[in-house]
């Protein structure tokens, strides 16, 4: 199933500049390693050893932190979006 | 001046002093570094404090501006804005007193030109936006910020744009449309507003989000907190500070300004017992503090602390190493007790304070209860906000009466509810 992550300006040098990827997956975790299969210096930049994510970086499915849904596992339907955003700003 | 670098808190990478806020590498913040080893430290620097501005601007040598402070000497940057800062600290006695201590000291930075701290950290974010030549202020706002920055940019003449959650207090969206700022209401809680304003952040990189790409230099304004704090204590410091936290930044930043000054011996003797202060409605930090975890399970807000409504606050994993290091606590209290908190303020010290105020000083009452406290300690509470912008939290929470204009009138009315010999708390 395809869907749209978007890449934030930080990662984008690490997808040859593109904003905007589409990639196939059933759950979050699936289509981060999608992700990462297209672009391998992207596992390092958001992942750490364990496979997790980083703990600075957001991830939205719709708009929601899939830390109100089910974390990596999170199921994501066909079409959705996907976002990527680092956790430092506001306040 | 001696800012020297951006610096990532997490890998220690090392970045230019640009509007850059995330490491590339891992993600982390970026926090500005300095060198001041060609300080002039001890009694002459002393003296050049206090000889300065009235203003944030008296610390310039801690703030990360690459020239001088502005104002008319700046070609760069002529403009001087408000000024901001340089706000009182009082010796609360009465306060004291009510929760057994004898050394507490408010912080009042209410004070402040737009009526909350806010004003300091915009100050900073919107002169170094200058120096870098943005022609745009914007920012993601519970509402304190989104005042700051309209007002701020209005006095410097850039136009401003501030994004704020819908369900916002009337009074903060009407002190904040009065100076000609693009206000824009999102549908959304703030964690909502800050993510819309990240991703603008990137379609609009000609625009200064002084908390999101200059919040380094954002950051850096809290500091000024923590030297005004000490250097009004006679150049000594608290014991413990008891402060608000919304994302954390304000709380870390006072301790990182106490420590700057400790570093190049302004200051003798160690970093103060730090307690944070949160509403129950949104407590991320205390939730984790009180379960030992080294980071923040982001929550949906549901409070009357509007200005500390952050579920997702950026700075949860250092302001929770920061309590834990300093053995001070994070805490929380429900909205009765932040309008308790409210009255306790304004009844024995004579500051009205908004809902922030009233979390903080909650749990100062908290931690005096519970015996955290020394009595003997110097305690310092930090009051970040006016009580005129959430007038709806003490609705209610008195009695008044009406009466003719007669002699006859008021007496009867007096005898009634003893008006008059309803005094002191």
């Amino acid at each position: 199933m395809a869907v749209a992550v978007k890449i934030p300006v930080t990662l984008r040098p690490a997808t040859d500049g593109e904003s905007e990827v589409h990639v196939e997956g059933e759950t979050v975790a699936e289509v981060l390693d999608a992700l990462f299969e297209r672009f391998g210096e992207l596992r390092d930049r958001i992942s750490d050893d364990g496979g997790s994510l980083r703990r600075f970086v957001n991830v939205f499915v719709g708009g929601e932190d899939i830390r109100f849904l089910d974390g990596l596992d999170t199921p994501v339907a066909d079409g959705s979006e996907l976002t990527i955003l680092p956790a430092v700003a506001g306040g | 001046m001696a800012a020297e670098k951006l610096k990532c808190k997490e890998c220690g990478a090392d970045y230019p002093l640009e509007a850059l806020y995330v490491c590339e590498r891992c993600f982390g913040p970026l926090e500005v570094a300095y060198d001041h080893s060609r300080l002039d430290v001890g009694a002459a620097l002393r003296r050049r404090i206090q000889a300065g501005r009235e203003d944030i601007w008296r610390y310039a040598d801690f703030l990360p501006l690459s020239g001088p402070p502005p104002g008319p000497g700046n070609r760069e940057i002529p403009l001087a804005g408000l000024p901001v800062g340089w706000t009182p600290l009082m010796r609360a006695d009465r306060l004291a007193q009510a929760l057994g201590l004898r050394n507490v000291y408010v912080k009042n930075d209410a004070a402040n030109p737009t009526h909350s701290f806010k004003d300091r950290v915009v100050a900073v974010a919107s002169a170094r936006a200058r120096e870098l030549g943005f022609a745009t202020l914007a920012c993601a706002s519970t509402g304190n910020l989104g005042n700051a920055v309209a007002a701020q940019a209005a006095a410097i003449g850039l136009p401003s744009f501030v994004f704020i959650p819908a369900d916002l207090e009337e009074q903060k969206i009407l002190a904040t449309g009065v100076y000609g700022t693009n206000l824009v209401e999102v549908r959304g809680n703030y964690d909502e507003v800050n993510r819309l304003c990240t991703e603008l952040s990137a379609e609009h990189d000609d625009w200064a989000f002084v908390n999101i790409n200059m919040r380094p230099y954002y950051a850096e304004g809290s500091k000024s907190l923590a030297f005004e704090i000490a250097e009004q204590l006679d150049w000594e410091l608290p014991d413990r500070i008891v402060a608000p936290i919304a994302s954390g930044s304000l709380f870390t930043k006072i301790a990182r300004g106490f420590e700057e000054w400790l570093d190049v011996g302004l200051l003798e003797g160690h970093l103060p017992v730090m307690n944070g202060a949160q509403a129950t409605g949104c407590s991320p930090v205390a939730n984790a503090f009180e379960a030992g975890a080294d980071f923040c399970q982001p929550v949906k807000p549901n409070t009357i602390a509007k200005s500390l409504a952050i579920g997702n606050p950026a700075d949860g994993p250092y302001a929770l190493d920061l309590a834990r290091r300093t053995r001070g606590a994070v805490d929380a209290v429900s909205d009765d007790q932040i309008r308790d908190g409210i009255v306790l303020l304004a009844q024995t010290t004579g500051i009205f304070t908004e809902t922030a105020g009233g979390v903080t000083t909650a749990v100062l009452k908290t931690l005096a209860e519970r015996g955290d406290i020394d009595p003997e300690e110097r305690v310092v509470l930090v009051i970040t906000g006016d009580g005129l912008k959430t007038l709806d939290a003490v609705r209610g929470s008195f009695a008044q009466r009406q009466i003719d204009p007669t002699l006859e009138s008021f007496e009867a009315a007096s005898a009634h509810d003893s008006l008059i010999a309803r005094a002191l708390v």
